[in-house]
């Protein structure tokens, strides 16, 4: 059954509210499974091995002592990953990121891996294994790996997008360009033109539960895989070809998830645990430690990026080009590209360019971080605008205003935007009491906004309905942050139920058709979509059941409020039947109801927010404090407000890390020295204030409720809010991110030495 | 195992004993061998509070404590905070306030806030922010965090009152 996806307007009953989500119970009081949390009978401790050099050539492993250890089943090295990836690049790098093939690209890049009875065992094992490496010159800054006698990393990589095809190897992997309108003509006819350049520093998801699976694989080649994920699906496609298994024979379960933000949305240690149950015959366990996962997991890119804006004196951005060089980590990504496209999303500019450039160096492979790309190439633009702003002596919401993007403006990247709400947030943001609240003494305040497209993509969900008239809802998108509820909701909106009456599930992969990965904020989108559909499908076969149980035509009953309604005159004498009272007699009216969809749920709806922010900061330390802050984003459709609010403030407090204190800092040696919570500090609850939300809903034409996504948009704008309120504070503009005190410092006593 | 020690304890309230290493964290203890897995590895380094219990009374990072500590003291996990089949108030509001997204961080939260507001029965938003500053959590911004364990204060005021 084909459905609509066009957005009509409704008044919800159960939509909206604010009811308790589902698992809350088993999460306080310590019963809810993440993926350390499992185990099985005979089951092994995996450690791996890690590379301590940033670029070396592995020229002989040892592995015979470690072998020969009491209690240790099974050592690994790439030989037991063998190559099958037949010619697909991209899945070769994911093999060789997982186990390295006769190179060291980064400081933790891991070498080999050990299965032994107890962690004791496995730790002395480890230590067994002999490695003899060739250290090799390294690169771990992104505008020092694009110098023409930088080492490079892969002699086979030649940088595409860029005419003539370049004869010699680099390690730059692509060149992106975007954008329309002649920028020339555009900065002849500025009255100001600013040109900056910014660097940003390297960040980690920071989720505060590690990697961790159970693996377990048969010698008939069935194996199970418990672990945490963001994509349980997407797992077990990418283990099942790394290993060469059916994908049928695969079941992946996804565990409650400790947090992903994107950073569970690739491999690492699973196919390593799965290599290394198969060779020892048993259930394996691997748990990263928090310095393997700041080592080896994937962070997100740092860059360097140049801004060129030019405005009349009336604030119209006539021209605005950005140069950005983004490093992926050791492995070629598509990170400037999306930066490209994310930069002057906001804004409508007649005359924009965008040129990127994808960098690789010997860091870990960087992976999706939250609107991935975004926030660097905004914190660049918002700080730009905000000094044009300050050079023609307008306000900063009225220039940004001024060049807003609406519905029928041209994306730098390409499509026509529909109904949109970035006018709406700097709206509410200009209004909102905030903006007039009193500074103190040393403190400023800053105004930027964020795009994010927001992804769609493969859904699949069941809804069975119980003989008491209950509902189970098998989802297949992973719950990152409360969607059982939200799903549970729109279940029993549709049906007309209580949400208590709904139990929302996520399937494992051998109860539900593939379903993408719970990333680009596509889960409440995509999935509510599904069970929207799945749920009217339902509907179709309890009304047929009415029509059985009257004995009347199908086309006599009509659903409404949880209810069959036998229409017209003829049947005026038959009482409503309820969903209960059809679910009790199914056995006897032709079995189990259900409903299902399957679908590529596309027409995303692009994800706008504006955010102020009040910082103090200390002129003696450079030590900023944030005092106020306020996020104004769309949601399109708000199903469960508490946990839309989650998302904007989480993403705020993100981006406030990634602003103010969050890097990785590499050596000379080309080692991370910061793999820790304590040196690589994220915001504690004593760095922030509340952080009030304001949620607003401009409908998504595309989707029934409404829905657009809104986990990732509010990432994007606090790097810029920040920097911006600095700047008020102090003066100084800051463009080195982090924000942090000994730049700051440095900064003021430049300021003061004139 | 080699060198283990047979240690006997009290782990909310209930006698228990097990074998460990003399080197195995309490943390590794409690989840391994105990088999309470609501105490949470973060970090392993006393940086993240995702393991937080309390050892007589005081909280401490069960990954900064050894399991052979634990010989003839009390300890208390979020596992023993229900009283029952009646969640403590802290449980309750978390839920309420949606003070949990991943939830990986809770049961540490929990465990901390607990002791505070033994020690604090009211204590205002600082002395909370402060309290609480030894745990991580990245997904809520610790808005809706501060905000349940205020209503929770509350709340656990009035009963005493009652």
């Amino acid at each position: 059954m084909t459905h609509d996806k066009s957005y009509v307007e409704k008044d919800y009953k159960v939509v909206g509210s604010r009811v308790k989500r589902p698992d809350g119970i088993d999460k306080v009081t310590g019963k809810a499974r993440y993926g350390a949390d499992a185990s099985a009978p005979g089951g092994l401790v995996g450690r791996v091995l890690r590379s301590p050099h940033p670029h070396a050539q592995i020229l002989k492993i040892n592995t015979a002592k470690a072998e020969k250890l009491a209690g240790v089943k099974a050592v690994i090295t790439s030989a037991d990953l063998p190559d099958l990836t037949n010619g697909d690049q991209g899945m070769a790098h994911i093999l060789e990121n997982c186990m390295a093939r006769g190179r060291a690209l980064y400081d933790g890049h891991a070498v080999a891996a050990v299965a032994a009875v107890d962690e004791q065992t496995a730790a002395k094992a480890l230590k067994l294994i002999d490695v003899k490496y060739k250290k090799l010159p390294h690169v771990t800054d992104v505008d020092e790996a694009m110098q023409p006698e930088a080492p490079v990393l892969h002699d086979n990589m030649f940088t595409r997008g860029v005419e003539p095809a370049p004869t010699k190897p680099s390690n730059i992997s692509a060149r992106t360009q975007m954008g329309y309108g002649d920028v020339d003509a555009g900065f002849a006819e500025a009255d100001v033109i600013v040109e900056r350049s910014y660097k940003t520093e390297q960040t980690h998801q920071g989720y505060i539960e590690p990697h961790a699976c159970l693996a377990s694989v048969n010698p008939d080649g069935t194996a199970e895989l418990w672990v945490t994920t963001q994509g349980h699906f997407t797992f077990r496609n990418v283990c099942s070809t790394l290993l060469g298994l059916d994908i049928a024979k695969l079941k992946v379960t996804s565990s409650e998830i400790g947090g992903g933000f994107g950073g569970k949305t690739h491999v690492w240690a699973e196919p390593v645990a799965l290599a290394l149950s198969r060779k020892a015959n048993r259930p394996v366990k691997l748990v990263m430690s928090r310095d393997e996962v700041f080592r080896a997991s994937g962070p997100t890119s740092s860059t360097s990026i140049d801004i060129k804006m030019g405005a009349k004196k009336d604030g119209t951005i006539t021209a605005a080009v950005a140069e950005m060089r983004y490093q992926g980590g050791a492995f070629p990504g598509t990170w400037a590209m999306l930066g490209c496209m994310t930069a002057f999303a906001c804004y409508s500019i007649k005359n924009n360019r965008s040129v990127g450039w994808d960098v690789v160096v010997n860091r870990p492979k960087v992976a999706a971080y939250r609107a991935p790309s975004a926030p660097m190439a905004a914190f660049a633009v918002e700080s730009t605008i905000d000094v044009i702003a300050k050079e023609i002596g307008k306000s900063p919401i009225d220039v940004r205003l001024k060049n807003v993007a609406r519905e029928g403006t041209q994306a730098p990247y390409g499509p026509t935007y529909g109904p949109i709400g970035i006018e709406n947030t700097l709206e509410a943001v200009k209004a909102h009491p905030h903006m007039r609240a009193k500074l103190k003494k040393n403190q400023g305040r800053g105004v930027a906004c964020g795009f994010w497209f927001n992804i769609g993509g493969q859904t699949c969900v069941d809804l069975n309905i119980g003989i008491d008239g209950t509902v189970n809802l098998n989802v297949g998108t992973v719950d990152v942050g409360g969607a059982r509820s939200s799903m549970a909701m729109i279940a029993a909106e549709e049906l007309g139920i209580s949400y208590d009456d709904v139990k929302a599930t996520i399937g494992d992969t051998a109860s539900l058709g593939h379903n993408d990965t719970t990333e680009g904020s596509r889960g409440t989108f995509s999935s509510g979509m599904a069970t929207i559909f799945a749920a009217r499908d339902a509907i179709g076969v309890l009304k047929q059941r009415a029509a059985t149980m009257w004995g009347i035509p199908l086309e006599d009953v009509e659903w409404q409020d949880g209810q069959a309604i036998a229409m017209g005159d003829m049947h005026s004498n038959l009482p409503a039947l309820t969903l209960k009272e059809i679910a009790a007699k199914s056995g006897r009216t032709g079995g189990p109801i259900a409903g299902h969809n399957e679908v590529v749920a596309d027409g995303a709806g692009m994800g706008f927010a504006s955010h102020i922010c009040d910082v103090e900061v200390d002129p003696e330390t450079g030590r900023s404090q944030i005092v106020r802050y306020t996020v104004v984003q769309d949601a399109g459709k708000a199903i469960h407000p508490d946990y839309v609010e989650g998302q904007f403030q989480g993403a705020a407090a993100q981006g406030i890390g990634w602003a103010l204190n969050e890097e990785y800092i590499y050596g000379d040696d080309g080692r991370l020295q910061n793999p820790g919570f304590l040196d690589y500090r994220i915001p504690v609850c004593s760095d922030m204030p509340f952080i009030d939300t304001k949620i607003l809903e401009v409908p998504n034409p595309n989707h029934p409720y409404g829905i657009r996504g809104v986990g990732e948009t509010s990432i994007v704008p606090p790097l810029g809010a920040v920097g911006n309120a600095i700047a008020d504070a102090t003066g100084v503009r800051m463009t080195h991110a982090p924000m942090s005190p000994p730049r700051v410092l440095s900064a003021l006593d430049a300021r003061d030495a004139g | 195992m080699s060198n283990a020690t047979l240690v006997s304890t009290v782990v909310n309230g209930d006698a228990v004993q097990f074998a460990c290493p003399s080197d195995e964290s309490l943390m590794t203890a409690l989840r391994d061998r105990v088999g309470l897995t609501g105490v949470k590895e973060g970090c392993g380094t006393g940086d993240c509070g995702a393991c937080s219990v309390t050892l007589d009374g005081q909280l401490v990072c069960s990954c900064l404590v050894l399991g052979v500590e634990a010989e003839g003291r009390n300890v208390e996990t979020v596992e023993g905070l229900a009283q029952d089949g009646q969640l403590h108030p802290l449980q309750e509001q978390f839920i309420e306030h949606a003070a949990l997204q991943c939830g990986i961080c809770t049961p540490g939260f929990l465990v901390a806030a607990k002791a505070l507001l033994e020690r604090n029965p009211n204590p205002n938003e600082t002395e909370i922010r402060y309290a609480l500053a030894g745990n991580l959590c990245r997904c809520t911004g610790y808005d809706k965090i501060v905000r349940a364990v205020q209503a929770a204060a509350k709340d656990m005021r009035k009963a005493k009152r009652r």
